[in-house]
């Protein structure tokens, strides 16, 4: 079976433990996690995990079924990146001296419809949100300037499908 | 209410489920609680073992024995790593079970105190649920979670770990509420009523269905609905090594054991069903062998209570959520009565087969050194099938669960997932605790035996009324055979010399004797058994015996070897 990205979406309890326990997961099946989020949902004090993997259909199957299992997890779901809108946040340090010697970066930014964060004497921050393509393509440009730090966030999404979540708070009824 | 310590509230929350029993070792981290047990010692008995391993396994016998949560306690660092063993052996063959350890304080958390370690992050993947409590606060609301999630749904094992601060800690207030309920959690899942129908119109149009049963008959107290099941429908059902003992070994549509060194026609028949049902089960590989030649002719069944078995290693054709208990109730009232008699009779022709190559070889041996089937065969005559048995892991495990004779369920309780040697001897004092009425056997290994010999200690203190039957080889048994069959006979490190047995167990003041011949045999099996105490008889036995039938790793389940 072939292997693609998958973004899994985990919503949890807010409990201390719970990070470490989902990614016991994926080292017992030695699975590499490429991105890993955590914040707090659109439901108070109900925690958000999204997770980007490299895996054939079987596997993410099978993990989703482990991580729902586990006991404060109240649901797991999976989707392809035609599923889902997501997106990453990048940002890039530059020397000032750069943006001032190098009209080049100027346009660059303007092109890249990234943003400047701060200007200080010595450096200037970017920051580019979008695809991986965008923030790789902004990464590889200003490369040539010189990046003194360069940062990538893990990947955040929502799905374009409904996930119900409040359904199940309410309808776990057992005994 | 009068204000209480943190340590009172655990003992106060352990009397609040019904907990009577407890299986530990003490330590600095844990003293408070240990200082309310003394106080609390007519409500709540601790047994000392000689190692936390030990109390974990005890734990396990218990919770087997008596369907019951079983409680262990150790103290943090060493005391906590200790159990990791018997928590992964409970995690892995789904035992109810509540672990406490004690932790440093919780303003040292994270300084490498003396007897630190971090076994919330240690047990995490071994465990169903663990939580470390750092307030008194947090105690029952935890207990009340700990054993509803032990206990509901796919039991497990769950570790609470407290802070020596939160021991201490005065309550101003202690209420027990039992938990229900548990928000993201669903212990047992809905049963969608369109899988009974799909299932009943397999069942009622096979021709040749075959039952795969598991433990999940046994945890969800399903037994009668189960032989209801069988009964109505006359489809034959077969054994994995943790549903043994569910159905009497009598029963006429009871046909043995499945998987690597199970019965010839159920392993082979598995092959030619045509429907297969499996029922609280999950597919292990020492069941299934090879994967790629399982079953692949038949619809498979699936009744499961964890939605993560469900075509985890088999793929199901229709898959049967919920408790047993109550699928195979209603799938009861839509299937129709049958009787499959051609096709049970080919098991027995099977059977016939492997008594044949097998069976009378070893049960009815009448030359040579003594085989573990003959004492298997001495125990059956001397206890008619009512027994509990415990075994530990390797060759003798594998014939005493082939050959002993059972009547009623829980009576077997062996290590099976993790196959964790040293099990047996602390789970069958832990087993008699549970159920003090019926007589309980462990059947154990040289090498086994020799893992956690220490708790002779814990049955001598208890008087635990166990009897232990060593079947001596001088060998780790099954490496042995494995190095025979698979490694041209290089026995890499299974020979072993041991100590004299009997006099080990004289050392802990516990009766015992030596067996070597054939002619003593039964005498000494039937003084074992009228003994009113422990009692540990050890048999020497063939040197260089192998289990079959076999199937080797790796192969399919119709080419089990029958020698």
């Amino acid at each position: 079976m072939k292997k693609i990205k998958y973004t899994i979406s985990i919503y949890t309890e807010n409990n201390v433990g719970l990070l470490n326990r989902i990614s016991a997961i994926f080292l017992k099946r030695h699975i590499n996690i490429r991105s890993i989020t955590s914040s707090e949902s659109e439901i108070p004090n109900i925690y958000r995990f999204i997770i980007v993997v490299n895996v054939d259909k079987e596997q993410i199957i099978k993990l989703v079924k482990q991580i729902e299992k586990q006991i404060e997890v109240i649901a797991a779901y999976f989707h392809t990146d035609e599923e889902t809108i997501f997106l990453e946040t990048a940002l890039y340090k530059v020397k000032s001296k750069s943006l001032f010697n190098e009209r080049q970066i100027q346009n660059i930014i303007k092109e890249s419809r990234a943003n400047i964060v701060t200007v200080k004497p010595d450096y200037f921050v970017i920051e580019k949100t979008g695809w991986r393509e965008e923030t790789e393509d902004l990464y590889l440009k200003l490369k040539k300037y010189g990046l003194l730090q360069f940062v990538r966030s893990g990947r955040i999404s929502v799905s374009k499908k409904s996930m119900e979540i409040t359904k199940f708070l309410k309808s776990n009824k057992n005994e | 209410m009068k204000k209480i310590s943190g340590a009172e509230a655990v003992i106060r929350c352990l009397i609040e489920e019904k907990v009577d029993v407890l299986f530990g070792y003490p330590g600095g981290a844990i003293m408070p609680v240990y200082d309310e047990l003394y106080k609390f010692q007519d409500k709540v008995h601790h047994i000392l073992t000689r190692h936390e391993q030990g109390a974990t396994h005890a734990a396990q016998g218990y919770a087997r024995s008596s369907g019951k949560v079983g409680v262990a306690i150790a103290t943090s660092g060493p005391g906590a790593t200790n159990l990791v063993t018997g928590i992964a052996d409970a995690q892995i063959d789904s035992t109810p079970m509540v672990c406490i350890t004690g932790q440093v304080a919780s303003n040292l958390l994270g300084s490498d105190a003396f007897q630190e370690t971090d076994i919330i992050g240690i047990s995490t993947p071994v465990t169903k649920w663990n939580y470390q409590i750092t307030k008194a606060s947090e105690i029952s609301e935890i207990f009340a979670k700990a054993f509803y999630i032990a206990k509901s749904g796919r039991p497990g094992p769950v570790l609470i770990d407290i802070t020596k601060d939160a021991q201490f800690e005065i309550l101003e207030n202690f209420e027990y509420k039992k938990c229900k309920n548990i928000r993201s959690y669903f212990s047992v899942p809905e049963t969608d009523p369109e899988s009974l129908k799909k299932a009943s119109e397999l069942i009622n149009n096979a021709k040749k269905p075959l039952i795969v049963w598991g433990q999940g008959v046994i945890l969800g107290n399903a037994e009668n609905e189960f032989l209801n099941f069988i009964e109505k429908t006359g489809i034959p059902a077969a054994w994995t090594i943790l549903g043994l003992s569910a159905v009497p070994t009598d029963h006429p549509l009871n046909v043995g054991m499945v998987g690597m060194h199970g019965n010839y026609g159920p392993n082979v028949l598995t092959n030619e069903c045509d429907v297969l049902l499996a029922i609280g089960m999950r597919f292990d590989d020492r069941v299934t062998g090879n994967l790629e030649s399982y079953a692949k002719q038949a619809k498979i069944i699936h009744f499961e209570i964890d939605p993560a078995e469900v075509n985890k290693n088999v793929i199901a054709d229709v898959a049967i959520l919920g408790n047993v208990k109550e699928t195979l109730k209603d799938l009861l009232t839509l299937v129709e009565e049958n009787k499959h008699e051609k096709w049970v009779n080919k098991f027995t022709e099977f059977y016939n087969i492997e008594f044949k190559k097998v069976i009378d070889k070893e049960y009815n041996k009448k030359v040579g050194g003594l085989s573990m089937a003959e004492v298997i065969k001495s125990v059956n005559d001397n206890t008619n099938g009512e027994s509990i048995l415990v075994t530990d892991v390797g060759q003798h495990q594998m014939v005493a669960c082939r050959y002993t004779k059972f009547n009623s369920s829980k009576s077997n309780i062996t290590s099976g997932g993790l196959g964790t040697m040293g099990f047996a001897l602390p789970a069958a004092f832990g087993a008699k605790i549970g159920d003090p009425k019926r007589e309980v056997i462990a059947v154990i290994g040289d090498g086994g035996f020799q893992m956690t010999i220490q708790e002779l200690g814990t049955i001598y203190q208890t008087n635990a009324a166990v009897k232990i039957i060593i079947l001596n080889n001088n060998f780790l048994g099954m490496v042995r055979q494995w190095q025979q069959l698979f490694f041209d006979k290089r026995y890499a490190s299974t020979e072993m010399i041991n100590p004299d047995f009997v006099a080990i167990a004289k050392g802990y003041f516990i009766e015992s004797k030596k067996v070597e011949k054939r002619e003593e045999l039964d005498k000494e099996i039937k003084k074992m058994i009228e003994f009113n105490g422990p009692y540990l008889l050890e048999v020497i036995i063939e040197k260089e015996d192998n289990v079959f039938p076999m199937i080797p790793s790796g192969s399919s389940v119709s080419d089990v070897r029958l020698e």
